[in-house]
């Protein structure tokens, strides 16, 4: 009857992922297709002549109705084609797999500072409320989430690059020891070419945009981590559990902490976008290459065909964790599957 | 006399829920008020009082005459905060920034709110098909990386406006209103199943009465925390849109735009044309969200600590009390469903 | 006042269960103070079933919960509860967490949130009796879990599923179950019933009932439904303000009550042969500043104007009935000529 359930459940869940994914693109279909006007001309227009772009826009199907440009985009986007950038020669396609890896190991590893770092003080600060701990562990989150991260990451640089010198200031890994690329993820290509030498490089420079990152994400996470403990602490079957003399370090361990630490998932799924968000900047600050410098340089260009493409396949991966992180749920809360 | 003591009354009526709400959050909430106080006060009159202005880089000693301000000169006591590369004093470029700051913040959240709340009102109040598409559509926004929003309708919006302050409003705001629409959104369903809508609607109100009478001053409670916690995102997201260089034109006094333009002041050990920007960010948000959280705590009367206020039993060893009584910040958060908590969990998501 | 905490006990060779004396129970307030339960002394005998009633706010709750020391930061609990020979008000963090659930059991009111939703009804079981009896295999323990599910009627087939898997009523069986599966002395029993339909109220009341005659265990009902006391209970105390204002066997204080109060409350109560509704006007006093003397005074129709000038003491107007009141003799001020007589007044007196 369990597995029923929560197969049921899964399917629901992704059948529901089908309309959030549609709704978006077409969105992003709206934003950057419609509303903007002309690709060619905003970008590259200025050098070309006019039949030079009217050559461009027929290669591009610019001049067919709209909702053929839209069916053509939303087919494209589902089976794994995200268009041409008028600047770059790579198809967004190529360009997201030369850049995606190098975003995703970035947020995975700031991912797990924010969680670390927010779990353990968020959960503190809710057992101990109003001591000094609490409060400094809630300024704490609120400060840290307040401080832009363009400027933490600069602060960061500055002092633990330029001045003490232990970190790099930027890139994925130094010159020579950059591991081999074969998937692009720095981190598995060393462990499967056992190049230690460049998992320690990679290591080295994800650690300063990492931390950063992930210490402006753990800020929200503790004040989200505290409110659940909090929450849990004071439910009732945490008084029910004690009045049947569980000892107290149990019951705040087995009833209120791990209670408090379901939503964490949902939480983390939420935390994803502001993520990408600081991932963008911190890429800039330390002119890491990946997904975030990408977009933000096509934008400087005003190439729309490559803003687009990208945005899509943000979109489309949104979709994804959105799921993932509903299918956790349904495996961690008994109640979900219901 | 009757009318003052009316007032009186009124107003110790309102106070009453700040005089329970634990000390902490009193003082957070007073440290909050005033810090953002300040910078109304130096955005108001800052530009009166100081001397240079943000975009200001030369001085007229004599009609027609004009002297360079000095670039990139330490803070001295011609200029308290330094002068940046373009020769910009960098307190003027502050207090510049603070007067854009808080008109974009401003006007962003209410054009969120203008938008937000009455959708959410009518969608939650209709149900339906319109209810469940909206729902659709801001949830996905609301799922959307909200810096990546911004930057694409701020992006678009190129294409229309020069950009400025209203197009950079613009483009900040449109990332809250699925925030808006989801509380006021649920607010509204349970609002809605109360007794005294029904009686109103069995009495043949017209559905705007309802609306804008009965169930909107209900409902309106839940925003004005969201409200100061939008604002302090506002401030953020504007200062990363220019520190991305979108947003408004260069070289408007904008925080993070400053930034940016210190990148390379840093590895010379310039540190004063980063350091005040960032400060002024960090400061005024953290102001904002002290605001929030502690107007969460204050209005919400049943996350109150119980017990928590009020003086020891004398003489009494007092129980330690094994659960924290209540919660502060954050709990309301929770109520507002935009916290994913055990019991909202998934559901709320 | 031993006489007053055994009044109307079946003379019972054994010692009580329960000792519950001068027991006052205070929460921090922004006014001060606030004593929800001043001054309640009661022993609970083994097989005996004790029905605590009174209105919303007479302090009943936070007896119960106060009895094994579950207090909000700030509360205080002073005076004297004896299980088993120790003292529970002065008795150490360790030697507390040993003596809840194992000598003495709470079921609380509402049994939709009691269990933690994440942790099989099992699992409940196992960790309450591992954390008595750590020498207990997980194994046995789960069949002892199994046992006293069977014991509430719940096959034990249904003991791996989670709680949102059961109905209200079920849960709170649950809930019975894992009160009774260390074989307490006493059983607290906080409006067990309040949250569940009258069909279910009625299982669970056979249930408990059937656990003190066949456990012997000591039964505290704590309870604003006076039916159900009239049904279950051997004794009952009333509750208001804060004390105990009358005290007897259920057929005393049903069928004679002596207090104003109980006369007011039972007066009010609805039945089939109700014709017209009675109420005590006014409200119970604020316990931040209670009034002086008999805290009753101000909504009794019997008040005598020295009524305010001392707490009663409990007068014994029968054998085993005590009752606080200034009407009756032995109360501590003499009963002055005229004064009346409450029971010789019917339902009218509260208009």
């Amino acid at each position: 009857m369990k597995g029923s359930s929560l197969r049921r459940y899964l399917l629901v869940r992704v059948a529901l992922t089908v309309p959030m994914v549609l709704i978006l693109l077409t969105l992003v279909f709206l934003l950057l297709r419609v509303a903007p006007g002309d690709p060619i001309k905003a970008t590259v227009g200025a050098r070309l002549s006019p039949e030079q772009i009217a050559e461009r826009r027929e290669a591009l199907g610019l001049n067919d109705p709209i909702l053929v440009q839209y069916g053509r985009y939303m087919a494209g986007a589902l089976t794994g084609d995200f268009g041409d950038p008028v600047t770059d020669r790579r198809s967004v396609g190529q360009i997201i797999a030369d850049t995606a890896p190098a975003t995703f190991e970035l947020a995975v590893f700031a991912m797990v500072v924010a969680v670390i770092v927010g779990v353990v003080v968020g959960a503190l600060a809710g057992r101990l409320r109003d001591t000094p701990f609490d409060v400094g562990g809630r300024l704490f989150g609120i400060v840290i989430y307040a401080a832009p991260i363009f400027w933490l990451g600069l602060l960061a640089q500055l002092t633990f690059a330029v001045n003490l010198r232990w970190f790099p200031t930027a890139g994925r890994a130094s010159g020579f020891d950059a591991p081999e690329e074969i998937t692009g993820f720095y981190i598995l290509d060393s462990i499967i070419t056992r190049d230690w030498a460049a998992l320690a490089t990679t290591l080295h420079h994800l650690v300063l945009p990492g931390v950063t990152l992930g210490l402006v994400i753990g800020g929200v996470f503790v004040r989200l981590v505290r409110v659940n403990m909090l929450q849990t602490l004071r439910a009732d079957y945490v008084e029910a559990a004690r009045a049947r003399g569980v000892a107290e370090g149990r019951v705040l361990f087995r009833h209120a902490f791990k209670n408090a630490l379901v939503p964490i998932v949902t939480i983390m799924g939420l935390q994803f976008a502001i993520l990408l968000g600081g991932a963008i900047l911190t890429e800039t600050v330390f002119s890491w290459p990946g997904l975030g410098a990408a977009i933000v340089g096509f934008i400087g260009s005003r190439d729309y065909s490559a803003v687009q493409g990208i945005v899509t396949f943000i979109a489309i991966v949104i979709a994804v964790v959105s799921l993932l992180i509903d299918v956790i749920n349904g495996f961690v809360d008994p109640r979900v599957r219901y | 006399m009757t009318t003052l003591s009316t007032l009186r009354a009124k107003l110790a009526h309102a106070y009453r829920p700040f005089r329970q709400a634990s000390r902490t959050s009193r003082v957070l909430i007073f440290i909050g008020l005033a810090i953002v106080l300040f910078y109304v006060l130096v955005a108001v009159v800052g530009a009166q009082l100081y001397e240079y202005e943000g975009t200001q880089y030369r001085v007229e000693v004599a009609p027609g005459e004009f002297e360079d301000l000095p670039q990139l000169e330490p803070p001295s006591r011609e200029h308290p905060f330094g002068t940046t590369r373009d020769r910009f004093d960098v307190l003027g470029r502050i207090i510049g920034g603070a007067q854009l700051a808080l008109a974009v913040m401003f006007l962003a959240v209410a054009f969120a709110m203008v938008i937000g709340v009455p959708l959410g009102l009518v969608s939650g109040y209709r149900g339906g098909r319109l209810d469940r598409v909206l729902v659709t559509v801001m949830d996905a926004i609301y799922a959307f990386p909200s810096l990546l929003l911004a930057i694409i309708i701020s992006f678009m919006l190129t294409a229309y406006f020069e950009p400025g302050v209203v197009s950079a409003a613009l483009a900040v705001g449109v990332v809250y209103i699925p925030q808006y629409f989801r509380v006021v959104r649920n607010h509204t369903l349970s609002v809605k199943e109360e007794p005294f809508v029904e009686a109103a609607r069995a009495l043949g109100a017209k559905e705007r009465t309802i609306l804008g009478r009965y169930v909107f001053f209900n409902v309106v409670q839940s925003v004005p925390v969201i409200l100061t916690l939008n604002a302090a995102d506002a401030i953020l997201t504007l200062a990363s849109l220019g520190f991305l260089g979108y947003g408004v034109q260069p070289p408007t006094a904008e925080w993070g735009y400053d930034v940016s333009q210190a990148i390379t002041d840093v590895s010379s050990g310039i540190w004063w044309t980063a350091f005040w920007p960032g400060m002024a960010i960090i400061t005024l948000v953290t102001g904002l969200t002290l605001v929030g959280e502690g107007l969460n705590d204050v209005i919400n009367p049943l996350l109150r600590a119980r017990g928590a206020a009020g003086k020891a039993i004398a003489g009494e060893a007092e129980e330690a009390g094994a659960e924290p009584e209540a919660a502060a910040l954050d709990d309301a958060a929770v109520d507002r469903g935009t916290v994913p908590t055990l019991e909202t969990g998934v559901e709320n998501r | 006042m031993t006489s007053a905490a055994t009044a109307g006990a079946v003379p019972d060779l054994d010692a009580p269960a329960l000792s519950v004396r001068d027991l006052r129970v205070g929460y921090r307030t922004t006014r001060g103070p606030l004593w929800a339960v001043d001054g309640v002394s009661f022993d609970v005998h083994p097989g005996e079933s004790l029905g605590l009633v009174g209105e919303s706010g007479c302090g009943k709750s936070s007896l119960g919960r106060a009895i094994m020391r579950l207090m909000p930061p700030g509360g205080v609990v002073r005076g004297s509860v004896v299980v088993r020979g120790r003292d529970l008000v002065k008795a150490p963090e360790s030697e507390l967490r040993r003596i809840r659930g194992e000598d003495v059991a709470l079921v609380f009111q509402e049994p939709m949130t009691r269990l933690n939703p994440l942790m099989k009804v099992s699992d409940h079981f196992i960790e309450a009796i591992r954390a008595h009896r750590p020498d207990i295999s997980k194994r046995e323990a789960h069949h002892m879990a199994r046992a006293a599910l069977a014991q509430m009627g719940i096959p034990p087939t249904r003991a791996d599923n989670y709680p949102h898997e059961f109905s209200g009523g079920m849960r709170q069986r649950i809930m019975i179950a894992l009160g009774i599966v260390l074989r307490p002395r006493v059983i607290i029993a906080d409006e067990p019933t309040t949250a569940l339909d009258v069909i279910v109220e009625s299982q669970i009341l056979d249930i408990l009932d059937r656990l003190r005659r066949d456990e012997s265990v000591g039964l505290i009902l704590i309870t604003h439904n006076l039916g159900i006391v009239a049904e279950t209970c051997d004794r009952v105390a009333v509750m208001y303000a804060g004390k105990i204002v009358e005290m007897g066997t259920t057929e005393q204080v049903f069928t004679s009550p002596k207090h104003p109060y109980t006369r007011g409350l039972l007066s009010s109560t609805i039945s089939l042969e109700t014709t017209e509704l009675h109420s005590i006007p006014g409200y119970p006093p604020d316990l931040v500043d209670p009034p002086p003397g008999c805290r009753f005074a101000p909504r009794c129709p019997f008040r005598m104007p020295h009524c305010t000038d001392k707490v009663p003491d409990y007068a014994e107007p029968e054998p085993g009935q005590l009752v606080a009141c200034f009407c009756y003799p032995g109360a501590g001020l003499p009963v002055p000529p005229g004064a009346p007589d409450p029971t010789k007044v019917g339902p009218e007196v509260w208009q």
